[in-house]
């Protein structure tokens, strides 16, 4: 698939997605199954993406300890109860440091 | 800031700081999606249209991997897929029809629905899904650009750390949302489970759409995952409780 086709289809579909919510008819989310699923499909999706952003370099499993200590940051930084953005920040600046002095 | 605390309204002032630090992860989408392979323009539309970080940081991921696109596609559909859910909540709470419906539709995101929800009277919901839709958005695009121009002069992003902000901004949505209970950790440690075991064997991309067969362990009889999550305002996660604590009057 072009890339192009890839981030149009992408940029539309989360619109369309978005729209087919508001304009919904208003039953629907009361039924608790389909409610439950899609409450629950993005916390399998984000750790998903977490595990294989840390751990995978394309196909292959990989053990980046300068990423993994970016996001022992991330943990850190959350269960200070820190804003998002210092989240973001220790995270990189973490794995920055520890490639700067040849971990990872 | 002090200043605007007495002359800007409490639901106002919640959508603009919101606005101003999450729009600055813009930059790190940006730059990644560039170093990813994508053009500036590229990043920029995706930006523009589709204007929901996680999924834009997914099809990103994919395409620097060089995963199947279609996959890469339908993985970014599906986690913008919560915010039809938000879309059913908000609908309501706004009370717009036609025209202006099909534009706040476009704002329908984890933050602005963790900063909306709260408020009770809608005009206050209005102001502050307004407010946020409208710093985020402008936030969002400009540091996309910023961060998509600055890619290239930027020699190894690797040693900025910055592919450590892709993780941390997904653990950052996820984190409100793991304290709620066991059936919400299991879900997330079998997602990860089961996208880690099969990455060896299947193109990337796909490993992450196999990890929704893990969100069924969420949907079954007493699951705590989605009735407490409708209970917090931040939802499938968005700014999250840390968040709109910060913000909070």
């Amino acid at each position: 698939m072009n890339l192009w086709i890839a981030v149009i289809a992408t940029g539309l579909g989360c619109y369309l997605l978005k729209l087919a919510g508001m304009a919904a008819p208003r039953g629907l989310v009361d039924r608790p199954l389909v409610r439950r699923f899609v409450l629950a499909t993005p916390i399998a999706l984000l750790a998903a993406l977490i595990a294989l952003q840390t751990l995978a370099q394309g196909q292959e499993l990989v053990l980046d300890v300068a990423r993994l200590g970016g996001l022992a940051a991330a943990v850190l930084t959350l269960l200070l109860r820190a804003p998002f953005l210092v989240v973001l920040i220790a995270a990189a600046l973490t794995t920055a440091v520890l490639r700067a002095v040849g971990v990872g | 800031m002090k200043l605007y605390n007495l002359t800007i309204s409490p639901p106002i002032r919640d959508g603009l700081g919101v606005g101003l630090a999450v729009g600055l992860s813009g930059l790190a989408f940006g730059t990644t999606a560039v170093t990813a392979g994508m053009s500036v323009a590229q990043a920029c539309v995706l930006s523009l249209l589709c204007f929901s970080g996680a999924s834009q940081f997914a099809l990103a991921a994919v395409v620097a991997g060089g995963g199947d696109l279609a996959a890469g596609t339908l993985g970014a559909l599906l986690l913008g897929g919560r915010n039809a859910l938000y879309g059913l909540r908000l609908s309501g709470e706004l009370g717009w029809r036609g025209g202006r419906r099909i534009v706040a539709a476009h704002g329908v995101i984890d933050e602005t629905a963790a900063i909306t929800l709260p408020y009770r009277e809608q005009t206050a919901v209005r102001a502050a899904f307004t407010s946020t839709f409208a710093t985020l958005y402008l936030m969002w695009n400009l540091t996309t650009a910023l961060g998509a121009l600055a890619a290239d002069s930027i020699g190894s992003p690797e040693a900025l750390g910055i592919d450590a902000v892709g993780p941390a901004i997904f653990l950052a949505l996820l984190w409100p949302r793991l304290t709620e209970g066991r059936r919400v950790m299991l879900v997330a440690l079998l997602g990860a489970g089961i996208a880690l075991a099969t990455t060896p064997w299947l193109p990337p991309g796909v490993p992450v759409l196999l990890a929704v067969v893990a969100a069924l362990a969420g949907t079954g009889e007493r699951g705590d995952s989605g009735e407490t999550g409708e209970a917090g305002p931040g939802g499938a996660a968005g700014a999250g409780p840390t968040q709109s604590r910060e913000v909070r009057p």
